[in-house]
């Protein structure tokens, strides 16, 4: 994902689905489409039991991208300095190769613009310093947003300090 | 420039406190307001605020009926036409029929201060609030045992160890903070145990799921109290000092063993047995929750008091972890708190008789702040006490939210005159004789808010945008109302800013004081008081009354033995629920709520509905002595035989909200007029309804 990740904590997750709607508020996404998914698998009864668990699916940006290989007019970029794969709308022309091309089928279309449209990761906000509107309207903190680094070292840590703390002597 | 506004959220009754960021006069973003704990995001509702912002489904301007009520015929207005012809008609009735012959119906919101101002100032003793329909019944119960509403505590969810659910299904009808703070507390090992004839969300994310028998809570909880005794699990120390009639109790419950209520609820034994020894392990830490939505069976007061029994047994009303008081501005050391504007003197009423008998002779102790709402359409339809003909339904919509559809329809197109106050055309709405268009929460500034808590604050509503529409702000168009009828003196002001002067006269805060978080704390540490001595119970006793003196002065029994629950073959139990995307029936015209969830199915059990020969997805014909509706099935194993489910606030025909018309159906189509008689809520989720394939 470029630079950056997006982690689900299906423990925090409710399945409210915020996160889909202040992506689409603040991307004016048509309805029907969705740029970031949220996936949610139930609730349903397991071995006699209610579960459920999810996962949010923005675009992952790629680092050898699909979607941006097969434009033809070069709509679709990847930011030297974050290396988040986004599309120049002025430039897109609607052929949907994108659409086709990306294994997930994750760039989205626009019937009114007659355009495609993908998560960005709201790059306008990640450099005011602000996280994705996704994350930043997730009621439950279950969408978490940093570098890969950042997220692995604190996920380590979290796992390792409770271990830890059950036995704090040795 | 970008700028960053701290106000209230208004998607629902919550009012979450949020951060807007605004530029050029645009929604940037509405997140939580981050000077809040556990406010981080917003749900769903709030997400979606900004669809309604620019849809041109709005009300868009006040308007005049001018075909048959509910056709859609429409002309717009100026807003002095509208409320000349509101306050003219108004002027005609009263003087035929009193002032009295004035119902006000409302969400309770911010202006409803000036909301009762305006029934004072005209001389109408009647009122009703959403709350009435919603959750009288826990009010009275909670009076009743510790003499505050349920509106006047809370739980303290970050503390608490053991959390006991009845359908109160909180990560669906949510309030944000308290999410948070249970998620968070279950990240730290609290356990959640949550009870319902459906599995929801709530149930995935608990523990220990029991799926009861539907309407059989009440019978659990006999059967808890019996083993918490019998077994002395409870907190001697605390109840000796606050408990009233624990000897009674004690009788009471001899007879309804687990064995009973096996049979009863189908929860075995051994089930209830084992959750009664583990909420007495983390007592006094424990939250047996009272529950959001209260109207669900007649003997729902009982029920709900017998929530709060199990509470005082472990000791948890006011201790942390627990259940806990509400505490306002004079318990943080101040003299006074917000000034009323409904506490001015008015001229005294001509007739003080209610529609709904609250507080007086059909409903002596049901809460008269709220009154008894469900009886709105019968006191239309018999003209009893008198005759009703005005209704001013502000932000609710009664039409669906009542019992019996039928009947209320029934009852408003017998009404003379409806002024209704809308975002958009609701059920209610689209009968109105006259609309004036509320403006949405982001575009208007609002009284302040006494927000009771255990760390007591003013919480401040402000506009973040200009009105999209020809819409006003409540208390503009109620002072207008109120000039026209010749009392506008008991609005003293002019803009917002005055409203915030009035308010805060007293309490030595500047409206400056709210600039940098939206809202000014009155303590900066939670207050408890002492569990061992200082409780403020506001019964006679002064004590948690299990022998209730409200309910035995009034001719009620505290103890009415338990009366099984009629078992159907071939009939259903209707229950109804919300989801998180919506709000009552008031948003499933929302673009991005619609989208979300278009549409209700219902939920029935996949042996019944084998047995009936229903596939899911087909529609289905579900029907009772009330009327019938169609609605597609949802067939499932998570939902216990003998009930069906849907969600509430479907259904609608108004032909104005295009993308809600005709979509799913009204849960009140089926729903019999079945009432608690004595908590005052209706029975929503009481009515025996059959299933039929079409
Ligand atoms: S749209 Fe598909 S191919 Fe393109 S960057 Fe995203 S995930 Fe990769
Ligand atoms: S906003 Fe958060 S809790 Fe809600 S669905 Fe998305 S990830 Fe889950």
């Amino acid at each position: 994902m470029g630079d950056y990740l997006i982690y689900t904590d299906p423990t925090k997750c409710v399945a409210c689905h915020s996160c889909e709607v202040a992506c689409k508020a603040k991307n004016h996404v048509p309805a029907g489409a969705t740029l970031g998914k949220i996936v949610v698998m139930g609730p349903g009864m397991i071995n006699g039991s209610p579960a459920m668990s999810s996962l949010f699916v923005p675009c992952f940006h790629c680092e050898d991208a699909w979607c941006m290989n097969a434009c033809p007019v070069d709509a679709i970029r990847k930011s030297d300095e974050n290396g988040l794969v986004y599309i120049i709308r002025d430039l897109c022309v609607g052929c949907k190769a994108c659409i086709l091309a990306c294994p997930w089928h994750i760039p989205q279309w626009d019937p009114d613009a007659g355009k495609a449209m993908k998560c960005d990761m709201c790059m306008d906000r990640i450099e005011e310093g602000e996280e994705p509107a996704c994350v930043a309207a997730c009621p439950t903190n279950a969408l978490q947003f940093g570098e890969p680094t950042r997220l692995s070292h604190q996920s380590r840590e979290d796992y390792a300090f409770k271990l830890l703390k059950r036995n704090p002597r040795k | 420039m970008k700028k960053k506004i701290y106000t209230l959220c208004f998607m629902c009754s919550v009012r979450c406190p949020i951060a807007v960021v605004v530029e050029d006069d645009k929604i940037v973003s509405i997140e939580g307001n981050p000077h809040v704990p556990a406010m981080k995001g917003v749900c769903p509702k709030g997400a979606a605020a900004v669809g309604w912002l620019d849809d041109p489904q709005r009300v868009q301007a006040p308007m005049i009926r001018t075909g048959p009520r509910g056709s859609g015929q429409w002309k717009k207005v100026g807003w002095n036409e509208a409320l000349d012809y509101t306050a003219d008609r108004c002027k005609e009735i009263f003087a035929q029929y009193g002032a009295k012959s004035a119902v006000y119906c409302e969400r309770v919101n911010l202006v409803t201060d000036l909301s009762k101002t305006f029934l004072k100032a005209i001389g109408s003793p009647n009122y009703f609030s959403h709350d009435t329909i919603c959750k009288g019944s826990i009010n009275t119960a909670c009076r009743s045992l510790i003499g505050y509403t349920d509106g006047q505590i809370t739980a303290d969810w970050s503390n608490a160890r053991q959390v006991i659910l009845y359908g109160r299904n909180v990560f669906e009808s949510v309030e944000v903070k308290a999410m948070n703070a249970l998620l968070d507390a279950m990240g730290k090992g609290t356990k959640l145990t949550y009870i319902d004839p459906r599995v929801s969300i709530t149930a995935a994310k608990a523990h220990n799921y029991m799926m009861i028998r539907p309407g059989t809570d009440l019978a659990l909880n006999y059967a808890l109290m019996h083993v918490i005794i019998k077994q002395h699990l409870y907190d001697v120390q605390y109840v000796d000092r606050w408990v009233e009639g624990l000897h009674r109790l004690s009788a009471f419950v001899d007879t309804y063993t687990p064995e009973w209520a096996e049979v009863e609820t189908g929860i075995p034994a051994g089930e209830i047995i084992r959750l009664a020894k583990e909420a007495s392990r983390a007592k006094p830490a424990v939250v047996f929750h009272y529950g959001y939505r209260g109207s669900h069976h007649p003997t729902e007061i009982y029920f709900r008091r017998s929530i709060m029994m199990l509470n005082a047994l472990m000791g948890s009303i006011e201790s942390p972890g627990g259940i806990v008081i509400k505490k306002g501005p004079k318990d943080a050391g101040l003299d006074a708190g917000i000034r009323k504007f409904s506490d001015q003197e008015f001229p005294p009423m001509e007739d003080a008789r209610r529609f709904d008998g609250c507080g007086q002779d059909k409903f002596p102790i049901a809460d008269a702040a709220h009154g008894v709402g469900a009886m709105f359409p019968s006191a239309v339809l018999n003209e009893d006490p008198y005759p009703i003909k005005v209704l001013f339904a502000f932000r609710f919509d009664p039409l669906y939210s009542n019992f019996d559809y039928q009947q209320s329809l029934k009852a408003l197109q017998k009404l003379d005159l409806i002024v209704s106050c809308d975002i958009n055309f609701g059920g209610t709405t689209s009968l109105a004789d006259v609309i004036l268009p509320e403006s949405l929460f982001l575009e208007r500034s609002d009284p302040l808010q006494m927000g009771a808590g255990l760390k007591p604050a003013v919480n401040r509503r402000i506009a973040c945008i200009k009105p999209r529409y020809d819409t006003q702000p409540m208390w503009w168009i109620l002072k207008q109302l109120a000039e026209r009828l010749g009392v506008g003196e008991y609005f003293p002001y002019e803009t917002i800013e005055d409203i915030w002067q009035y308010q805060l006269a007293d309490m030595g805060i500047g409206i400056e004081a709210f600039e940098e978080k939206g809202f000014v704390s009155l303590s900066d540490k939670p207050i408890r008081w002492d569990r061992n001595d200082g409780i403020k119970f506001k019964t006679p006793s002064g004590k948690i009354e299990f022998t209730s003196s409200l309910l035995e002065d009034n001719g009620f029994p505290s103890f009415p033995p338990y009366e099984p629950l009629e078992v159907s073959d071939d009939r259903f139990r209707l229950m109804v629920g919300r989801c998180i995307a919506h709000t009552n029936v008031m948003t499933q015209n929302n673009p991005y709520l619609n989208e979300l969830v278009p549409e209700n199915r219902l939920w029935i059990n996949a042996k019944r509905a084998a047995a009936l020969g229903v596939n899911d997805g087909e529609t289905v014909a579900v029907s009772s002595s009330a009327g019938e509706g169609r609605i597609r099935a949802f067939v499932t194993d998570m939902i216990h035989p003998e009930a069906v489910f849907m969600l509430h606030g479907f259904g609608h025909r108004e032909p104005e909200s295009r993308r809600s018309c005709g979509r799913g159906m009204a849960d009140a189509e089926v729903q019999e007029a079945i009432m608690d008689n004595v908590g005052g809520s209706p029975a929503l989720d009481h009515t025996l309804v059959s299933v039929s394939k079409l």
